[in-house]
């Protein structure tokens, strides 16, 4: 896992759909191009939403880590 | 398929009214509006109310055979116990609404769902354009006032023009 110096942590630990990708959403709206943010999550469904939610916005999705016991981590950069 | 604009773009029909099927339309529209996309909902027939700036939808049990009734506290093991509860019963049994839908919202929130409000709100932030069904408020005298201030009225013709060019349609 490379280290990424993270510009902003966006907490979604407990929400369910559809909440991680709207907050993941609007946080990107806050940052600058460039910027990266990392969210935390415990909903399974993030994984394959989170994956979803970078294509439709063409955001880079640079890591999204399944640290077991439901609890997942991504790391999105700001593309525009 | 996208718009001119680049963006890819969602149309909803919202038919139903009750709790549970006010959500689907609710969590597509805020998912999609987190995508980017843009997103209208037509709210027609059953579905107007949703609109209602004060919310009262419940949970109707009858007509959904299959529904799970959980209990949303006590112990794990009867928690996670789906009570059949025969249809029949259930209309039968005065207030039977309401618990269903107490219990309904319990469960939601202790699941971390946000509530239909909620995402209501997200929704009008995200600029989804809410479209009351004019014949239906002319059916069962509804009145613009009662409304939200970010919802539109329209009619079937304003839909389907936003729904010519839509990437997913979905009537709910």
């Amino acid at each position: 896992m490379a280290d990424h110096s993270v510009t902003k942590t966006l907490d979604c630990s407990g929400l369910l759909c559809p909440m991680p990708v709207v907050k993941t959403n609007k946080a990107m709206k806050e940052l600058q191009v460039g910027d990266i943010l990392e969210m935390k999550a415990t909903d399974p469904g993030a994984m394959p939403d989170m994956e979803a939610w970078a294509r439709q916005t063409n955001h880079e999705l640079l890591e999204a880590i399944d640290e077991g016991d439901e609890h997942y981590r991504f790391i999105i950069k700001k593309t525009h | 398929m996208a718009q001119e604009n680049g963006r890819r773009r969602l149309a909803l029909i919202s038919s139903k009214g009750t709790l549970d099927w006010g959500y689907p339309p609710f969590i597509l529209a805020s998912a999609a509006g987190a995508m980017d996309w843009e997103v209208a909902i037509f709210f027609t027939f059953y579905g107007l109310p949703l609109l209602k700036k004060k919310l009262d939808a419940a949970v109707s049990p009858v007509g959904n055979p299959a529904m799970p009734m959980k209990m949303p506290f006590g112990p794990e093991g009867l928690q996670k116990i789906n009570w059949q509860i025969p249809n029949l019963l259930m209309s039968n049994v005065p207030g039977f609404e309401s618990v269903a839908t107490n219990l309904m919202k319990k469960t939601f929130k202790k699941k971390g769902v946000a509530t239909v409000e909620e995402l209501r709100e997200m929704c009008a932030e995200m600029d989804v354009r809410m479209i009351g069904c004019q014949m239906t408020m002319d059916v069962f005298g509804f009145k613009k006032e009662e409304f939200i201030d970010e919802c539109e009225i329209g009619g079937a013709a304003t839909f389907l023009e936003y729904a010519a060019d839509a990437d997913v349609s979905l009537f709910i």
